[in-house]
């Protein structure tokens, strides 16, 4: 039963035959959160900067583009921009699709985390900067920030989780991510373990952020 | 311009579509309905475990929680879909798309409950049992009441991505949404289909979201 | 004012030792509070008075020793210990209201799950109770909506309402803005004449002085001294007790 087991999930021999797939699988993988993760923060952090601006129209604007993004299944964006693009005159690679899609879709909860966290700083610290005769923008960057990314940093890490755990739907573009490669390993060998072993992949690339969010979030609550 | 309409905004091919992403959005439905009451209800039983302190227990609801929390869950979908049936065990497309959201949302679940029952303030659970009420009665009473209104939020954020990720059963040739839309897409060689699916997944959760802005104002500054 | 004859024993303390790990917040304390003594600890702060009290119910487990209430030993295997709870009550330094119950949910909680009264039965019990410690108009209240003497005196009617033989009380009036305490200070002063028996860790000295029965004085988990009030404020014997009441004067 064991036996069958390992011949089933954790076969050595496709094991080896597998590894070169996978190491390039994972390359890929952490190819585009080296795109979509900065992409996304720089947009999200742009939009809940904007999101000060005094005019209710604009405000008003900025969140229908959030929701819009919070709201649209990542994948569905992604087949969107894939299979559409190429009718509107744009030809498009899989990489090219899953970077815009992905950061469209990030960028608006990152977009919503910032924004709860700028807005969660105290407005005292916004007039006592003031008045020390700091500018608008150092005030932001020297005094707002740094307290508004204390305050949400457990959302931060862990939206920053779930980007790269998306990246395993850009196999549905056979972009040869992680996930893509275990599959196209299962397909040849006609055997599981390429895939329990990319489950396995992700789970030590990702666990130590899962803990630490844990932890992060049991001390916030403790001191709440 | 009528190039884009032609593409993307196709009469004949929505109406080919149509029919087909009703029925799609029907199976979304069942499918997140099915899949929430599950999630949550385990999440919740999970958490509460978690207040007897076996450390036993604890440990496999840790692994669990964390597991079912950094595996992707187009990974678990797939696993279950496909190297399940290595095991002899074939669950239909339904049923591995249930399966799989079902212990992801568990698993974020018990998290969020177990967060929000240790940030009640332990003077209350001195409080209650000091007036003789037991452990059970005190939880359900003092602790659990004051607990729900900070997990509320972050359930329904999470609640509302479970639901977005019933798209990933298409890939396991689930009749929703996205799989009926990329069906007629190729075999009509024309996006129109995509259009239409997005818009029905916006129609279902755009609402949900913007609903969760007020869920998210009304249980926050509540003490 | 001293009672002439000590009535009977309610508590008996034994060789009460409580360690956490390498520290001794306990070392062997002694005690006896009889029926209707209104007993009143004093000490620096980290002296264990609380531990001493929390003891009591067992909201801390001893390391050894034994506390007898009423002849019944407390840590006794298969005691039941929520019964045993409903016959002391315990009032906290930081109230612990139930903040999604209003005063009358909080004071009628116990009575309705604990001792599954019907609610008819529990409410008109509980408002019973906010009326005898002067509340009875803010029944519907909820805790954020009352100052903090109030809440501590709606803590007083929810141990109130179990009917205990022995009132637990750490630090009643400490989390208290000064022009509150009066009133929660009065509360206890109608219980004191009402016959309850209290053990009460206080800061309370000139309280202490015109209401108590005894005082002891607890120093790094030992009782240095104790004795009528009189005696320990005036005429203290150990050097320790002494010492402590001088601070306290300075302040």
């Amino acid at each position: 039963m064991i036996e069958r087991l390992v011949d089933s999930f954790l076969n050595p021999v496709v094991l080896e035959a597998s590894v070169p797939y996978l190491v390039r699988g994972l390359l890929v993988t952490l190819e585009v959160c080296a795109l979509v993760i900065p992409l996304g923060i720089a947009g999200g952090l742009s939009l809940a900067l904007a999101y000060r601006t005094r005019s209710r129209l604009w405000r008003g604007l900025l969140i229908a583009f959030i929701d819009f993004f919070r709201a649209f299944p990542p994948l569905v964006l992604l087949v969107f921009v894939f299979y559409g693009l190429p009718f509107a005159g744009i030809e498009i690679g899989s990489l090219a699709a899953v970077t815009i899609a992905f950061s469209l879709n990030t960028s608006s909860f990152y977009g919503e985390i910032f924004r709860a966290g700028i807005e969660s700083v105290d407005r005292g610290q916004w007039e006592a900067a003031r008045a020390t005769g700091l500018g608008g923008f150092r005030t932001t960057t020297a005094v707002i920030l740094p307290q508004a990314v204390r305050n949400v940093l457990p959302d931060l890490i862990g939206n920053t989780l779930e980007v790269v755990k998306l990246t395993s739907l850009a196999s549905v573009v056979a972009l040869p991510e992680l996930l893509r490669m275990a599959r196209v390993s299962q397909g040849l060998t006609y055997n599981p373990t390429p895939l329990v072993v990319a489950a396995g992949i992700y789970l030590v690339l990702l666990w130590p952020f899962v803990r630490l969010l844990s932890l992060m979030e049991r001390r916030l609550a403790v001191t709440a | 311009m009528t190039a884009f309409l032609h593409n993307f905004v196709n009469p004949e091919v929505l109406q080919v579509a149509l029919p087909l992403i009703l029925e799609g959005m029907r199976v979304t439905l069942l499918l997140t309905a099915s899949i929430l009451p599950t999630g949550i209800l385990a999440g919740l039983a999970l958490s509460v475990l978690r207040t007897r302190q076996s450390r036993f227990l604890n440990f496999f609801i840790v692994v669990f929680a964390d597991v079912f929390r950094a595996v992707p869950p187009l990974v678990i979908l797939i696993l279950i879909f496909f190297a399940l049936p290595y095991l002899g065990v074939q669950l239909s497309g339904f049923a591995a798309a249930w399966l799989g959201l079902s212990l992801v949302l568990a698993a974020f679940s018990e998290e969020i409950f177990w967060a929000a029952l240790t940030s009640v303030p332990r003077g209350q659970w001195e409080a209650s049992r000091a007036t003789g009420l037991g452990a059970t009665a005190t939880l359900r009473r003092v602790i659990f009441p004051q607990a729900i209104r900070l997990a509320i939020p972050p359930l329904t954020n999470r609640a509302i991505a479970i639901g977005k990720g019933t798209a990933l059963a298409s890939v396991i040739a689930v009749p929703e949404i996205l799989n009926h839309a990329t069906n007629v897409q190729a075999q009509t060689a024309n996006p129109s289909p995509l259009t239409l699916a997005a818009l029905a997944y916006l129609a279902l959760f755009l609402p949900l979201v913007v609903a969760s802005r007020w869920v998210e104002s009304r249980f926050r500054w509540k003490r | 004012m001293p009672l002439t004859a000590p009535g009977k024993e309610i508590l008996h303390i034994d060789g009460l030792t409580k360690a956490y790990g390498a520290f001794q917040a306990l070392k062997g304390i002694d005690l006896r509070v009889h029926e209707a003594e209104l007993l009143f600890l004093i000490g620096p702060s980290g002296s264990g008075k609380s531990t001493l009290l929390r003891c009591c119910n067992r909201l801390e487990e001893p390391t050894a020793g034994t506390i007898r209430f009423k002849g019944e030993d407390v840590g006794e295997r298969g005691v039941d210990i929520n019964q045993l709870r409903r016959r002391m009550g315990m009032v906290f330094q930081s109230f612990n209201l139930y903040p999604h119950l209003t005063a009358l949910g909080n004071v009628t909680l116990a009575l309705r799950h604990a001792l599954s009264q019907p609610k008819a039965v529990a409410d008109e019990a509980g408002r019973a109770h906010l009326a005898r410690v002067g509340l009875g108009e803010k029944a519907d209240a909820y805790p954020h909506e009352l100052s903090g003497g109030q809440q501590q005196r709606v803590a007083i009617a929810r141990a109130l309402a179990l009917s205990p033989e022995i009132l637990l009380m750490d630090e009643p009036t400490s989390a208290l803005d000064p022009e509150l305490v009066g009133s929660v200070l009065r509360v206890i002063r109608e219980l004191r004449t009402d016959g309850m028996t209290m053990l009460i860790v206080s800061h309370e000295m000139a309280f202490a002085r015109e209401a108590c029965d005894r005082v002891a004085f607890l120093d790094a988990g030992e009782i240095v001294e104790e004795g009528p009030p009189e005696r320990i404020f005036e005429a203290a014997t150990e050097p320790r007790t002494r010492a402590f009441l001088e601070r306290l004067q300075a302040r």
